[in-house]
C-alpha cells in the first residue's frame, strides 16, 4: 500500500514541478497545489498506513485492542494542510496583485527588482 | 600632530608601559625556568569545550620556554626600540596595542596544550599581523602585502586545523601532552592527510617555497613590527609547530624528504637573493628566509647533534637578527636611506650602532667567540652528508651579507650626500641591539649557560642526548668547513657589488599570487552570474535540480533497503487512478476550468485517502481546504487572464527531465523509508496518555489542542497573518492610485 502512495508521491510531485517551472504566475499556483497535496501524501505514507482503525479510545480512556492508525502523522497533517492553505491563499492574492501592476503573469518579465544587467546575458 | 615637546605623551608611556609587561613576563618566565627544568613541564588547565574534549589549557615545557623567552624578551627590547623609533607617530597608541596584541598572541601560540587551543592563538597572529604589516594603512602597497600575509598564514591555518582535528581522531585526545607521549602518529592510517596537512600549515606560516613571497613582501610595515615577526615571532610558528610536533610525526621517510627539501631549497635560494638586495632591509628578509629554510632542513632529522643544532641555531639567529632589523632601523631613521650602495662610513655619526651592528653581523658571520660560531659548527657537525655543500653555499653568502648589511655602511670613506644629516639614536632605540648584540657574545663564552635548557628541550624530542656546546671542539671536519665558508664568503663579500648590479626583481610568485586572485574574483564574478541571474525560472531550475540529484546520488552510494509490494484494496488503486487523471487535467494549458477541476480532484483523492486508512479528521479537514480552495481559484480567474504554454517542446521536455528526477527522489526515499519497520515510541506515548493526561479520547485532537498546543496556536497565527497579508494585497484602493 505505501509502494503506491510513494509513487502517487513521485508523480505528482514530478506534475506540479513541472507546472512551477512554467513561468506562469498562476501555473505556479497550480503546481504549488499539487506540491502541497503530493507531499501530505507523502508524510502520511511515511507514518504507514493502518486500514479503517482512526485513534481513537474507547469511552472511559481504555486503549481498543490492536494497533492504532499512527496519531502522529496525522496531527502534523493538520497543521500542514492549514498552513498550506494560509500559504496558498496569500499567494493567490499575491498573484492577482502583480497582475494588477505588470499586466501579464511572466515570472521571468517581472524584473523590477533585479533589473536586467546592462551587458545582457547570453 | 604637534610635536611633543615636554618629552611625556600618552602613547609613549604606553610603549613604555608594554615593554614593562613584556620585561616583567620574561623575568616570570625566567623565574619559573628552575621548575620547568627539574619536573619537565608547568601545566595550567582551564575548561572550555568540556563535551569535545577542547580545554584552554597552557604547557610551559623546555621547548616552550625558549619560545616564549625570546618572545617576550625580545619584544620587550621592540617596544622600547618602537618607542624611539615611531612615539611620534600620530596612531603610535593603536600600534602599540597590536603589537602588543600580537606578543600575546604568539606567546598563547608557544604555550598552547590543547591543538585547538593552539589553532586559535595560530589564526590571532596571522590576524594582528596583517594589521601589523598593514599599519601604514594609506599606502596601498602595505594594504596589499598585508592581506597576501594574511591569506597566505590563514590559508594554510585552515590546513592546520583540518590536520589538528585529524590528529585528534587519530591520537583520540587534542591535548599535546597526551598525543606526544602516545608513541606518535606514524603508523596511523590518517598519518599521510595529517602530514600534508600540519606541512601546508607550518609551511605558509614559515615561508618556505614555494610559499615564500608573502614574507619580504611583509617588510611594508614598520620596522619595528619586521624586526619582531622575523626574528622571534610569526615566521618562528611554523619552526615551533614543527619541533612540537616532531615526536609524533617525524621519523618517516616521507617527513625527512618533504622538509630536507622545502628547507634546503628555502635556504639556498634565499641567500643567493638575499645577496642582491640594494635595500638592507630586503636583505635581512631574504636571510631570515635561508635561516628558516635550515631551521627545516635540521627539523628533518632526528638525531641529538641536529635538534641541538637547530636549537642553537634558532636562539642565534633571533638575536643577531632582531638586532640588524633595529640597526638598519636606526640607520633609515638617522640617514633617511637603507640603501647599501649609498650608504658609507656612518661609524663616525652612530658609534654606538656601529659597535652593535659589529657585535651582531659578527655572530651572523659565524666568528668566534660568538655563539653564531657555535650555532654553524653545530650545523656542520649535524647535517647530512649530502647536503654539506648547500650548507656551505648558502653559509658563506650569509657571511657576505652579515658584511655588506653590517659592515659596509658603517667604514670606509664618509657618507656622500643623504636625505638626512646622519645622527646618533636615542637609548630606547640603542638599548635593542647592543643587549641582543652583547647577549650573542656572552652566550658565545659562556655557552654553558644554555647547555640546560638545550638539554631538557633535546630530550623533550625523546631523541639522543644533546650534543655539547663548545667554542673550541678541537680540530675536525666542522673547523674545516667553517674556515671553507670564511674564505668562499670573504669572496663573495668582495663580488657583492657587482652582484648588486643584476637586479633585484624577481616577483614570478608574486605575480602569480596577483593572477590566482584576479582568477578567484572573475570566477566569483562568473558564478554570481549564473546562478543569479536575476530569473525566478532560473533559481527554481537550480534549487530543484540540486535537490534532486543530490538526493539521487546520496542514494545510490547508500543504497538504501527499498520496500516495494503492491498489494493494496481496490479502493486505492481506483483512488489513485482518478488522482493521475486529475494530475493530468491539471497540466493542460488550455482550459482553466480543467485545470482547477484536476487539482480538486487530486486534492479530493488525498482526502478519500486519508478517510480509508483511519484519518477522518484529516480527510474532513482536507475536503474543506480543497472546497474553499477551489472557490478562491474560481474567484480569481475572474481576474486574471488565460494561459499561454510559451516553453518551447525542447524546454517543457528539459522541465520534465528536472521534475522527474525531484519526483523519482520523492519516491525513492518514501521506499527506503518504509522498508523499516516504524518507530511508534511516539505514538504510543499518546495513545497511553491521552485521556489520562489530557482526558480526551481522540488521541489527534488531543496532540494539537494540548501536547502541541502552542504549535497550533503558531499556525492560527499564520493563517491570521495570511489572510491579513491577502486582504492588504486586495485593498482596491492602493491598487488605482498605484495603476
Amino acid at each position: 500500500m505505501e509502494t503506491i502512495l510513494a509513487i502517487l508521491a513521485g508523480a505528482l510531485v514530478t506534475a506540479g514541478l513541472w507546472l512551477m517551472l512554467s513561468g506562469n504566475l498562476l501555473r505556479f499556483l497550480f503546481g504549488l497545489m499539487l506540491l502541497s497535496n503530493a507531499v501530505n501524501l507523502a508524510i502520511f505514507a511515511a507514518g504507514r498506513l493502518t486500514e479503517g482503525r482512526p485513534p481513537l479510545l474507547e469511552p472511559g480512556g481504555a486503549r481498543p485492542v490492536g494497533e492504532l492508525a499512527n496519531a502522529l502523522p496525522q496531527a502534523l497533517l493538520l497543521t500542514a494542510i492549514v498552513i498550506g492553505f494560509g500559504l496558498f491563499a496569500f499567494a493567490l492574492a499575491l498573484t492577482i496583485r502583480a497582475y494588477r501592476s505588470f499586466g501579464h503573469l511572466e515570472v521571468d518579465r517581472m524584473r523590477l527588482a533585479e533589473p536586467e544587467e546592462p551587458r545582457g546575458e547570453a | 600632530m604637534a610635536q611633543d615637546k615636554s618629552g611625556f605623551s600618552l602613547s609613549r608611556a604606553a610603549g613604555y608601559l608594554a615593554a614593562a609587561v613584556a620585561f616583567a613576563l620574561f623575568a616570570a618566565l625566567f623565574a619559573l625556568a628552575g621548575a620547568v627544568l627539574t619536573t619537565g613541564a608547568v601545566l595550567f588547565d582551564l575548561a572550555w569545550v568540556p563535551s569535545l574534549g577542547i580545554g584552554l589549557s597552557f604547557m610551559l615545557d623546555p621547548l616552550a620556554l625558549i619560545f616564549a623567552a625570546l618572545i617576550t624578551g625580545i619584544g620587550g627590547l621592540i617596544f622600547l626600540y618602537a618607542t624611539g623609533y615611531m612615539g611620534d607617530h600620530p596612531q603610535f597608541g593603536r600600534f602599540v596595542l597590536f603589537l602588543f596584541l600580537f606578543m600575546l598572541s604568539m606567546l598563547g601560540l608557544v604555550l598552547a596544550r590543547d591543538l585547538i587551543t593552539l589553532f586559535v592563538f595560530w589564526e590571532l597572529t596571522s590576524l594582528t599581523s596583517y594589521l601589523l604589516i598593514g599599519f601604514s594603512h594609506d599606502d596601498p602597497k602595505a594594504r596589499r602585502n598585508a592581506l597576501q600575509a594574511m591569506l597566505v598564514t590563514a590559508g594554510g591555518g585552515l590546513a592546520l586545523l583540518a590536520g589538528f582535528i585529524l590528529i585528534g581522531f587519530a591520537a583520540g585526545s587534542y591535548d599535546l601532552a597526551v598525543i606526544l607521549q602516545g608513541g606518535g602518529l606514524q603508523t596511523s592510517p590518517l598519518y599521510g592527510a595529517i602530514l600534508t596537512l600540519v606541512l601546508l600549515g607550518a609551511f605558509t606560516k614559515s615561508a618556505q617555497i614555494p610559499f615564500h613571497f608573502w614574507l619580504p613582501n611583509a617588510m611594508a610595515a614598520p620596522t619595528p613590527v619586521s624586526a619582531y615577526l622575523h626574528s622571534a615571532t610569526m615566521v618562528k610558528a611554523g619552526v615551533y609547530l614543527l619541533a612540537r610536533l616532531h615526536p609524533a610525526l617525524s621519523g618517516t621517510g616521507a617527513w625527512e624528504i618533504t622538509l630536507t627539501l622545502a628547507g634546503g631549497a628555502t635556504a639556498l635560494f634565499a641567500s643567493v637573493m638575499a645577496i642582491r638586495q640594494r635595500d638592507l632591509k630586503q636583505a635581512l628578509a631574504w636571510t631570515t628566509l635561508m635561516a628558516l629554510g635550515v631551521l627545516v632542513l635540521f627539523l628533518a632529522q632526528g638525531t641529538g647533534v641536529a635538534l641541538t643544532a637547530a636549537l642553537t641555531f634558532l636562539i642565534v639567529h633571533a638575536l643577531y637578527k632582531a638586532a640588524l632589523f633595529m640597526v638598519v632601523g636606526a640607520v633609515d631613521h638617522g640617514t633617511g636611506s637603507r640603501d647599501v650602495t649609498a650608504l658609507r662610513g656612518l661609524r663616525r655619526a652612530m658609534p654606538l650602532t656601529a659597535v652593535s651592528a659589529l657585535l651582531a653581523a659578527v655572530s651572523m658571520a659565524g666568528l668566534p667567540p660568538f655563539l653564531g660560531w657555535i650555532g654553524k659548527e653545530l650545523l656542520y657537525a649535524g647535517v647530512t652528508p649530502w647536503l654539506v655543500l648547500p650548507l656551505l653555499a648558502a653559509n658563506a653568502l650569509i657571511f657576505a651579507v652579515a658584511g655588506v648589511v653590517a659592515l659596509r655602511p658603517f667604514w670606509g670613506a664618509p657618507p656622500g650626500p643623504l636625505p638626512r644629516e646622519p645622527h646618533e639614536a636615542g637609548w630606547q632605540m640603542l638599548a635593542g641591539p647592543v643587549v641582543l648584540g652583547v647577549a650573542g657574545l656572552v652566550f658565545g663564552l659562556m655557552p654553558g649557560l644554555l647547555q640546560p635548557l638545550l638539554d631538557a628541550a633535546v630530550m623533550g624530542f625523546g631523541a639522543a642526548p644533546a650534543a655539547e656546546l663548545h667554542l673550541w671542539a678541537g680540530v675536525n671536519l666542522p673547523l674545516a668547513l667553517s674556515f671553507a665558508t670564511f674564505g668562499l664568503g670573504g669572496l663573495l663579500f668582495l663580488a657583492a657589488p657587482r652582484l648588486l648590479a643584476r637586479g633585484t626583481d624577481l616577483s614570478f610568485a608574486d605575480r602569480c599570487w596577483d593572477r590566482l586572485l584576479a582568477g578567484l574574483a572573475s570566477f566569483a564574478t562568473c558564478l554570481t552570474r549564473v546562478i543569479q541571474s536575476g530569473r525566478l525560472s532560473r533559481y527554481l531550475t537550480l534549487s530543484f535540480l540540486t535537490a534532486g540529484l543530490v538526493t539521487l546520488v546520496t542514494l545510490a552510494a547508500k543504497r538504501p533497503l527499498l520496500a516495494v509490494d503492491f498489494t493494496a484494496p481496490l479502493p486505492l488503486w481506483v483512488i489513485a487512478g482518478f488522482m493521475l487523471g486529475g494530475a493530468a487535467l491539471a497540466l493542460t494549458p488550455h482550459s482553466r476550468i480543467a485545470n482547477i477541476a484536476g487539482i480538486g480532484t487530486v486534492g479530493i483523492g488525498v482526502a478519500l485517502i486519508f478517510l480509508i486508512f483511519g484519518a477522518p479528521d484529516v480527510a474532513v479537514t482536507q475536503l474543506m481546504v480543497e472546497c474553499l480552495s477551489a472557490v478562491l481559484f474560481g474567484i480569481a480567474l475572474l481576474r486574471l487572464p488565460g494561459i499561454t504554454e510559451r516553453r518551447s517542446p525542447r524546454r517543457r521536455a528539459l522541465h520534465w527531465g528536472i521534475a522527474g528526477i525531484v519526483g523519482l527522489s520523492v519516491t525513492l526515499i518514501l521506499l527506503a523509508i518504509t522498508a523499516h519497520p516504524p518507530d511508534r515510541q511516539l505514538a504510543t506515548y499518546f495513545e497511553e496518555n491521552s485521556f489520562s493526561l489530557a482526558h480526551g479520547l481522540n488521541i489527534v485532537n488531543v496532540i494539537l489542542v494540548d501536547f502541541r498546543a502552542f504549535d497550533t496556536f503558531g499556525e492560527l497565527t499564520v493563517v491570521l497573518l495570511a489572510g491579513i497579508g491577502a486582504w492588504a494585497l486586495l485593498k482596491r484602493r492602493i491598487g488605482r492610485a498605484r495603476g
